[in-house]
């Protein structure tokens, strides 16, 4: 009965019921939007980074994993890296950030096809000339480009699209690795260098000789394997604190929406709150009944939310396919739903008390 | 004579209104029997509600004693006034007062509900739906009843719970003659089948005229 009371209540009202539902949905898809975004663009970026079919990632060192600044890596020491037993392929390439998200890479074309397998090509071929590009089918959906085309917008110069190239190998966007290192002012160096070994077996060793206190003490060095498994949200600065803030105003925004919204239900229902008292309902029988229509919002408002975070991912997919990945985390439903659940008790909490107190002749006489 | 099933003595009520007190009742005595249909009648302002609100447990008195089936309930706490609101007395409201989101149906049901005596009335309630003329209106909800059957559900959602007392305050007051005679019918036919004890409150001296006897009230105090 106390169920059919509290849905009758919420039906009662439907546009009340369904804005409040709305409004606890945005901070639900808005926690699992960007949880989703943090978790889709690390799995991508490290699904790009196997891609290129290296066993072992060489950082400068002191930097992060997200991003690197500038190529302070001679070229020298590639060459110093192809002289160690073991090591079939060493590849230096040199990136530069374009947006905060998107970054252009400079690759030597043929060593990276040695070592990647090349670029698969849905439209054009490879470089020709220095000023060429090659985009993934990302980029290109993107930014709405084709084999042939011109872009003008990436360090404010030309470049003539040569390839689209199927996405997964590293960057959206590469050019010839000369024409980046002199147009950034880097010549002869590298941001960060891959090595293939000739056999699997053989990684260790080589990562012992790479770490040798003669050799690069202070570079970041990885398996590939160890490189991809760091891209998580907590290795990136700031990213798990950004997201407990997050939390933070997902909890707020559920708790301010329910609790004004509950406290003009309690108003407008007073009446209806000393009918109930004059029937013998306790302090707690009332109370219950306004935490169980916040209940229901709150798990309405989690389901829309999470409804939400489907349409959020579809569109950026639409709109944003090279900038932004979102995936989708249902290990996050839960929690988002217990942060919705914990916002709309606690709003609920003061028109609730406020409710079950009230004086019943008064509310009986209320108009 | 039995014993009376409502018994009053020297009860007062002062209501704090701002910084000043006033009294709404000022030493009432009262006694009522079991079965009995009593009218209470006097102008607005003599106390009449405030006497209702404090037999009903809406408010607790300020001085005196009540004792209903010899239950002194003058000094029951908040957790107690709710008790007896849902075992001892039933109320009628001069406004109906159903829950409008709810059908005829589950307005009863509820009261059942809230009682601890789940929601389905006993068989035997089917002919007291059908004495208050309500046995076809129940899956309705109360805007598309009419004032009439409003008040007649009203009255069968107070008694389900069988109640030892109902209170109704002024329950023709907000209906046409015609609708206020079948409720009045209807209370009396409840007082006489089921031995139903009422205290009613009215304006009207034909509504009083159906009750066994009429106390009169001015001032806070029976008059008569």
């Amino acid at each position: 009965m106390t169920a059919k009371l509290v849905l009758e209540n919420l039906k009662h009202k439907p546009m009340r019921s369904l804005l409040s539902v709305f409004l606890i949905a945005i901070p639900v898809t808005l926690i699992l939007c960007l949880v989703g975004l943090s978790q889709g663009m690390l799995a991508d970026s490290a699904r790009r980074a196997r891609g290129i079919g290296a066993d072992i990632v060489i950082r400068p060192p002191k930097t992060s994993m997200l991003t690197l600044s500038g190529a302070p890596i001679p070229e020298k020491v590639v060459d110093a890296i192809r002289q160690k037993p073991h090591v079939a392929l060493a590849m230096g390439m040199i990136v530069h950030p374009i947006t905060s998200v998107t970054f252009v890479s400079g690759v030597d074309l043929s060593r990276f096809n040695q070592m990647s397998g090349g670029f698969k090509y849905l439209e054009g071929g490879p470089f020709r000339g220095p000023d060429d590009m090659i985009v993934d089918e990302y980029y290109a959906q993107q930014h709405k480009l084709h084999a042939g085309d011109q872009v003008t917008d990436i360090l404010n110069r030309p470049w003539h699209v040569s390839g689209i190239a199927e996405g997964g190998k590293f960057a959206h966007v590469s050019v010839p690795m000369r024409t980046l290192q002199d147009l950034t002012g880097n010549t002869a160096k590298v941001s960060q260098i891959f090595v293939k070994v000739d056999n699997p077996a053989n990684i260790p060793a080589v990562m012992a000789e790479l770490k040798a206190p003669d050799f690069l003490p202070d570079y970041n060095i990885y398996t590939m394997e160890e490189f991809t498994s760091l891209l998580t949200v907590e290795n990136v600065g700031g990213l798990s604190t950004f997201i407990h803030v997050m939390v933070g105003i997902g909890v707020v925004i559920g708790f301010a929406v329910v609790l004004l919204s509950m406290y003009m239900a309690v108003l407008q229902r007073t009446r209806e709150i000393g009918i109930l008292k004059a029937l013998g309902a306790s302090r707690w029988f009332i109370l219950k009944i306004i935490l169980a229509e916040a209940v229901v919002m709150g798990l309405g408002g989690t389901v829309v939310g999470i409804g939400l975070s489907f349409a959020a991912r579809a569109l950026i997919l639409a709109l944003y396919p090279a900038s932004l990945t979102q995936a989708i985390t249902p290990d996050w439903w839960p929690i988002a739903g217990a942060i919705s659940l914990a916002g709309a008790l606690l709003g609920a909490l003061y028109p609730g008390l406020s409710a079950a107190a009230q004086d019943p002749i008064e509310a009986l006489a209320y108009e | 004579m039995s014993e009376p099933l409502i018994e009053i003595r020297a009860l007062t009520k002062v209501y704090r209104v701002g910084k000043v007190d006033v009294s709404a009742l000022r030493g009432v005595d009262l006694d009522v029997p079991p079965g009995e249909f009593l009218a209470i009648v006097g102008p607005s302002g003599s106390g009449k509600s405030t006497l209702f609100h404090i037999i009903g447990g809406l408010t607790p008195a300020t001085g005196g004693a009540v004792r209903i089936g010899g239950q002194d309930i003058s000094a029951l706490t908040d957790a107690g006034r709710t008790e007896l609101r849902k075992n001892k007395v039933g109320f009628v409201f001069q406004k109906f007062n159903l829950l409008p989101n709810l059908t005829a149906a589950d307005n009863i049901a509820i009261a059942r509900h809230i009682a601890g005596r789940g929601q389905t009335p006993e068989p035997e309630f089917e002919e007291v739906l059908k004495l208050l003329g309500v046995s076809e209106r129940l899956n309705h909800r109360p805007a598309a009843l009419s004032g009439g059957e409003q008040q007649r559900v009203a009255i069968a959602r107070a008694i389900v719970n069988h109640p030892a007392i109902l209170l109704a305050d002024e329950p023709t007051g907000n209906l046409d003659s015609e609708n206020s005679t079948a409720v009045l019918d209807v209370m009396r036919d409840l007082n006489r089948r089921l031995g139903q004890t009422i205290l009613m409150i009215t304006h009207n001296p034909e509504a009083a005229a159906f009750a066994h006897r009429t106390v009169r009230m001015r001032d806070g105090r029976i008059v008569g």
